[in-house]
């Protein structure tokens, strides 16, 4: 009875790649402010934190891959795990609330306040005369010039159907690790993740239709912000998600997972559901209304 | 009993106990290692914003410039502010949390003791960056750590540093509070109930909550001080239709939880310290875990009491106002439970109960003209003044400090195997409440009287209150140095028991002292029926 596993605790050994992670967070951090001030080297700089840190991810991960593959991680570990994605992943939802939030001020604040609402009436008469909220705007100054809004239709009508489709096929190559069938696993997360691709791909293409058609940009006042800020990070997160699906079907290839015990497999499609709902989001609130 | 703890260490682990050289530390998985970093660390940064402290007092000392440059003297309020609030409260309390945590709740480690070092390492990065900008064109960052735009947006050169160190920190933090809430849930001894968990430890399981709820959201106010400064946004432009009071509403929906992230973890130590010393169960125990959740939850909804001058709509501050005050109910119900505690307890006054004391007055005034900031009519006249400042360095020195030095020298024998000095520890609280009443307590007068902060200069009516609180400031000081001796002298004391403290109760008292390195290999079940208070 002692030996047994619910009866020891794991802890794992030492290790050198936060501290290798902490090196490639000073060169980025570093880099990219002394290339903001204008300093040329800071690219490199950059360029040499980005190597350390993709170099520490990849490290790091392969480590635990390894040890989970040995079979050191007892079912308490599995649950440490899953718990941490959880609360990391919560901490990503805030951090989009926070963008959110200054789409909602914008909107319901201080547009109606620039154009003369509540008890600003000469806010709108001595420092911005004529100036009417409406959203979307570029605000009373016309910062960026003119421009057309992004429509709910095309593109990002095509960009939901995409990713809500990539969440179902997820869910189904979940279903399928659970039961064991293997092919049909690879076959849907392979799905999932081109989908992923090409929903990047898509948004490139918008991106691309925005500046050179609609003159839709970054600095087009507080809608361009907002657009390009949300659907910019959300983007960059879906990047994510489907590198690490990815790496998650090739791991699949090699034999990795088995019915009960694949948590890496769930918290990359927990993560893969979170970008889901932040884009119905996103649609709802950028797009569409 | 320290024997079948020690003699059930590491079966099953490669490592028998620490490595050797600079590699224990910098590689380490081990909580107590990290602990000890995060504190060693901490005082480090006490030290050097407490330096800063000391330039602000000198250059307020008589009217007049007399030392430093005003802008200089911007970023020193400016630097001190992130230093401590960053640098020096915040990891003090995760270094406490490590430390400590795992030891009350029969956990091996924390759940997660990698990411444990990384949060950790990130910190030296942060804060080496932040200080870096000391040396910058332009100097460091004189806006305030508040960092209100457009007034943030004139830094020179450091305004990408401050935006990515501050980036870091968020990092830290978020890594940390996942690990501390992953432990308390996933890695309790199996008969710890939550209700049965020391109140440190609930306090913390708060805390986290509230770091990982925040720390993102201002994450994204910086990252949009970020592109409004370098790629053209609007967002706090009022010509492209955002505005720079949205800064503000961003700033402080993470502000005002942090404020509590700095003030629960004291919650938690005291409420540990008051019952060992009074020989009394802590008085409504599962009240004090109520009283706890409330103050977190209304923490988010209170962000708009700091810009009640500002402008916003009357309904606004009427609800801004009255949900502030409806934070000192809990509060409340805390301060009432720890003297309740006290009530015809067998006291004894130790170094920490002497700090915990200090705490639960000092913090009380503090949370009092937090009161009496909270009403919107007064705090137009109250806002931006010195009466803010003696405000939150009540809640803050006397408060998170006090509490912070309260824990470490409660819990110091048990890290050291070694008692500390206690007259030069009662020396250290007595000239520390002293000199931290003289510097802090005639700002209040300052401030009813008209005198704005973050000025280097005033008018010749706010002379002698001013020369009193440098005194003060340089007084306390130099007491703090005590607290390095006592420390650096602690390998040298008596030997302390397991128990240390005659009515100590929890599993933390049942290690040997100096804990061993690890501690619990398997779950301590029997051991936690025995330390609950009957």
């Amino acid at each position: 009875m002692t030996t047994h596993s619910e009866d020891h605790y794991y802890v794992p050994h030492g290790s050198h790649w936060p501290v290798v992670g902490s090196v490639g967070l000073l060169f980025l951090m570093v880099g990219v402010s002394s290339w903001l001030n204008g300093a040329g080297a800071g690219f490199y700089i950059m360029l040499t934190g980005v190597a350390v840190l993709v170099f520490m991810i990849t490290g790091w991960f392969a480590e635990v891959i390894r040890e989970s593959q040995k079979g050191l991680y007892n079912d308490q570990v599995d649950k440490s795990f899953r718990q941490g994605m959880f609360w990391f992943i919560f901490s990503e939802v805030m951090f989009f609330a926070a963008f959110f939030g200054a789409l909602f001020y914008a909107r319901n604040m201080s547009v109606p306040w620039l154009g003369g609402d509540s008890n600003n009436f000469f806010t709108n008469l001595l420092l911005w005369e004529g100036y009417e909220s409406t959203w979307p705007t570029d605000g009373p100054g016309g910062i960026g010039g003119e421009y057309e809004a992004m429509g709910p239709f095309g593109l990002p009508l095509i960009n939901t159907a995409l990713l809500l489709t990539s969440s179902i096929t997820v869910t189904i190559a979940h279903h399928a690790l659970l039961a064991g069938k293997r092919m049909r696993l690879s076959i849907f997360l392979a799905a999932t993740f081109v989908l992923g691709f090409i929903f990047v791909y898509m948004q490139g293409v918008e991106y691309v239709e925005a500046y050179q058609h609609y003159n839709l940009k970054l600095t087009t006042g507080i809608y361009g912000s907002t657009f390009f800020m949300l659907t910019g990070f959300h983007g960059m997160h879906v990047t994510i998600g489907a590198i690490m699906l990815t790496i998650i079907f090739f791991r699949v290839l090699k034999g990795h997972f088995s019915p009960d015990h694949h948590f890496a497999f769930e918290a990359v499609a927990w993560y893969w559901h979170f970008v889901d709902v932040v884009w119905v989001g996103l649609y709802v609130f950028v797009y569409w209304m | 009993m320290s024997s079948t703890v020690a003699d059930a260490l590491d079966h099953e682990h490669d490592d028998h106990g620490p490595t050797k050289g600079i590699g224990r530390w910098l590689f380490s998985t081990n909580h107590k290692d990290i602990g000890t970093m995060y504190l060693i660390f901490s005082l480090t940064m006490f030290f050097i914003g407490g330096a800063m402290a000391m330039v602000i007092r000198s250059e307020l000392a008589v009217p007049g410039l007399q030392f430093v440059h005003p802008e200089f003297f911007n970023s020193m309020t400016t630097m001190h502010a992130l230093i401590m609030v960053f640098g020096a409260v915040m990891p003090a309390f995760v270094g406490l949390a490590n430390w400590m945590i795992p030891l009350m709740i029969g956990a091996p480690d924390m759940a997660l003791p990698r990411m444990n070092n990384w949060s950790f390492w990130i910190l030296p990065v942060a804060f080496g960056i932040l200080l870096s900008t000391l040396l910058m064109p332009g100097g460091a960052p004189a806006s305030g750590w508040t960092m209100y735009p457009p007034l943030v947006l004139q830094t020179g050169d450091a305004f990408p540093f401050l935006i990515f160190s501050v980036h870091l920190m968020g990092i830290s933090s978020i890594m940390g509070a996942i690990n501390v809430i992953v432990t308390i849930i996933n890695m309790r001894a199996p008969d710890m109930s939550l209700l049965k968990m020391p109140m440190f430890v609930w306090m913390w399981l708060i805390t986290a909550y509230l770091l990982i709820a925040v720390m993102p959201v201002l994450a994204g106010a910086v990252t949009m001080l970020l592109t409004d400064q370098f790629f053209g946004t609007s967002f706090f432009l009022a010509a492209g239709g955002g505005d720079p009071v949205m800064f503000q509403h961003i700033f402080w929906f993470f502000g005002h939880p942090e404020v509590y992230i700095m003030i629960l973890p004291a919650f938690g130590v005291v409420s540990e310290i008051i019952p060992t010393f009074s020989r009394k169960k802590l008085f409504g125990h599962d009240s004090m875990v109520y009283a706890g959740s409330s103050i977190a939850f209304l923490s988010f909804i209170v962000w708009a009491h700091h810009m009640f001058t500002v402008g916003m709509p009357l309904t606004g501050q009427m609800f801004f106002m009255f949900a502030t005050m409806l934070i000192a109910v809990p509060t409340g119900v805390k301060v009432f439970n720890w003297v309740a505690t006290m009530w015809r307890g067998a006291m004894t006054f130790e170094t920490p109960m002497l700090f915990s004391l200090g705490f639960v007055f000092l913090f009380t005034i503090g949370g009092f003209s937090g009161l009496m900031l909270a009403i919107a009519p007064a705090d137009i006249q109250y806002h931006d003044t010195y009466f803010v400042v003696a405000h939150f360095h009540y809640v803050l020195v006397p408060g998170s400090v006090f509490a912070i030095m309260a824990g470490a020298y409660y819990w110091l024998p048990k890290w050291t195997g070694h008692m500390y000095n206690e007259t030069l520890g009662k020396a250290h609280f007595w000239l520390s409440t002293i000199f931290v009443n003289l510097t802090f307590f005639p700002m209040h007068f300052l401030g009813l009287a008209g005198m704005p902060r973050r000025i280097p200069d005033y008018s010749t009516q706010f002379a002698d209150f001013n020369t009193i609180a440098s005194i003060g400031a340089f007084g306390f000081g130099l007491s703090q140095l005590i607290f390095v001796w006592i420390v650096v002298t602690a390998w040298r004391g008596e030997k302390a028991t397991d128990r240390v403290w005659e009515g100590s109760h929890g599993l933390e008292w049942t290690v040997p002292s100096p804990a061993p390195w690890h501690t619990f290999t398997t779950p301590p079940k029997a051991r936690i029926a025995q330390e609950a208070f009957e």
